[in-house]
């Protein structure tokens, strides 16, 4: 089935910033579906579309075949949840319990209910043990982790992260890819990752890559970064590893490309035995 | 500080920790009220002694209760030397001369002596254990028990939800925003400005390009919580329901009786014995 259908969409923000239009985009549901682009492609108005924050001009947002209305958005945004960039500012309570409770606690379901649903969440994040934790003292990462929790304790069937590493160390972003990939795999959420890390987008089974409320590429991911000249006008590179391919090559070291860490380690070091 | 327990909350696990923050700042009242019913020694000795129950079931050191003292040891002062000074009233309440030293309108009483001791004590008291509501309570706890307290407003529509809301965004923030004007001070140190010289004006002058992007940080941050708290599906207070739930535990009888028989008990003092000594 589909998950979230943008069918001829239109959309702008008054006279200044781009227009969309006719944006067309399936995701099927238990895809998990990576969404790059440069600052300003458009690609946080998708997600703020996808659960109502914004309305479409013209066209529809279907979300499992029910085009959304201001009359059932909050029917929506329990089946859609974003998760944000910063999480310093989409947690709401200093305890990490009653933050995750929030959701829960805002469409009515009963106490029993909401601990049942606390325990899930954080135990899909691996954050089980911080259940009365301080949110201010932990990493970024875990904050980051309570955020998606906190969505999660609505039982969505697609979740949406907007830039959510994007202000993560190295270890953070691990850590939420780690909690990504397994919802996906195992509980078959429907995910879409909007991101501009190349690396995320690498492991994700399909790539959208928008350029001014456009899409302008669409693939699998290996595909998409064949075409290296090609999302260089769109002002994406390649994942760090095509990026020392290329490199290599304009120095000298005639190694293939590709995206793969060990196949790239075993060229040059037998390129360099020759 | 950055912690949720800025302010004085003292984290550790004690009886008193552990008692409904509701019944505490009911307890708060009943304590202030006994404080003032309380008009001769026996009385305020009681309410001394429920401090110190208090003191020594709640785990947190007696150094650190002092330190509320310390805070007020002006107005103490300042208060006693007034009422010792300015009492003329010639009441005699042991052997001796009513009248210790006179000139002008000063003077020094007997009775000025009794009235300000016991001003001071009630202070004393009274401060004490106000900072006790907050040593043993986290400030979560506190709103939390101040929207249960406040539900009956709703009935005159006041906005109790709305009002709790606030608050516990507003301690959730705290932390942020004092991490961010840290970051800013630094920033605008950096690039030169000169925060901790100068004359007062000049210091006051050298805040401005600290608070004005404070405030527009504290403007976007509260568009995206707003964002992020409509998209968990927050639509006000209505049909919400609450996952924390308090429950009263057999510490809170005993807490209850503690404070019923002080309250009872000053009263008693007050009708049999009559004021002062």
């Amino acid at each position: 089935m589909t998950a979230v259908s943008f069918k001829n969409v239109d959309f702008s923000y008054g006279e200044d910033g781009f227009h969309m239009k006719n944006f067309s985009l399936d995701v099927e549901e238990g895809e998990l579906v990576a969404v790059l682009g440069h600052n300003g492609s458009g690609k946080s108005t998708l997600a703020r579309l996808m659960n109502g924050l914004l309305l479409a001009d013209g066209g529809s947002v279907e979300i499992f075949g029910e085009p959304l209305t201001e009359k059932n958005l909050y029917d929506v945004r329990r089946q859609v949840g974003v998760v944000f960039q910063n999480p310093d500012n989409q947690t709401v309570s200093s305890i990490v319990e009653d933050d995750v409770a929030f959701g829960a606690e805002n469409v009515g379901l009963p106490r029993e209910e909401i601990g049942r649903r606390i325990e899930f969440a954080l135990s899909a994040v691996g954050m089980e043990k911080y259940r009365d934790a301080t949110v201010s003292r932990l990493s970024g990462g875990q904050k980051q982790r309570v955020a998606i929790a906190g969505v999660l304790a609505l039982k969505p069937r697609v979740l949406v992260l907007d830039e959510s590493t994007a202000m993560l160390d190295p270890r953070g972003r691990r850590e939420i890819m780690d909690v990504v990939l397994r919802l996906n795999r195992e509980e078959g959420m429907t995910v879409v990752l909007i991101t501009h890390f190349m690396e995320e987008a690498l492991l994700c089974g399909r790539a959208v890559v928008m350029n001014r409320g456009e899409i302008v590429m669409q693939g699998a991911p290996a595909e998409i970064f064949e075409r290296h000249e090609e999302l260089l006008t769109y002002n994406l590179t390649l994942p760090r590893i095509g990026e020392i391919c290329k490199k290599l090559q304009a120095g000298g070291l005639p190694v293939p490309d590709t995206l793969d860490i060990d196949l790239l380690a075993d060229s040059i070091a037998r390129l360099l035995n020759e | 500080m950055k912690d949720v327990s800025f302010g004085q909350y003292y984290p550790v696990s004690s009886f008193v920790h552990r008692v409904d923050p509701r019944l505490k700042i009911l307890f708060l009242i009943a304590y202030i009220v006994a404080i003032f019913l309380a008009n001769n020694f026996y009385a305020l000795g009681a309410c001394a002694l429920v401090l110190v129950l208090t003191i020594a079931f709640s785990h947190v050191p007696v150094r650190k209760v002092f330190r509320a003292v310390r805070g007020i040891l002006f107005l103490v002062v300042f208060t006693a030397a007034i009422n010792v000074l300015f009492n003329a009233s010639e009441e005699v309440y042991w052997a001796g001369p009513a009248v210790y030293w006179k000139w002008k309108i000063f003077s020094v009483t007997q009775a000025g002596i009794v009235f300000s001791a016991f001003l001071v004590i009630r202070l004393v008291l009274l401060v004490t254990f106000s900072s006790m509501l907050t040593y043993t309570t986290t400030p979560v706890a506190l709103t939390d028990g101040l929207e249960s307290l406040l539900t009956p407003l709703k009935w005159i529509r006041f906005p109790v939800h709305a009002l709790a809301l606030i608050m516990s965004l507003a301690l959730r923030m705290i932390p942020i925003l004092m991490d961010e004007t840290e970051r800013i001070r630094d920033a605008q140190k950096a690039r030169g400005a000169a925060m901790d010289e100068g004359n007062l004006i000049k210091r006051v002058k050298a805040m401005i390009p600290v608070l004005i992007p404070l405030l527009l940080s504290a403007f976007r941050r509260a568009d995206e919580l707003g964002e992020a708290m409509e998209s968990r599906c927050y639509m006000g207070g209505k049909k919400r329901t609450k996952y924390k739930k308090l429950r009263f535990t057999w510490r809170d009888l005993i807490a209850f009786l503690l404070i019923a028989a002080l309250v009872t008990g000053v009263v008693l003092l007050r009708v049999y014995v009559g004021a002062f000594l």
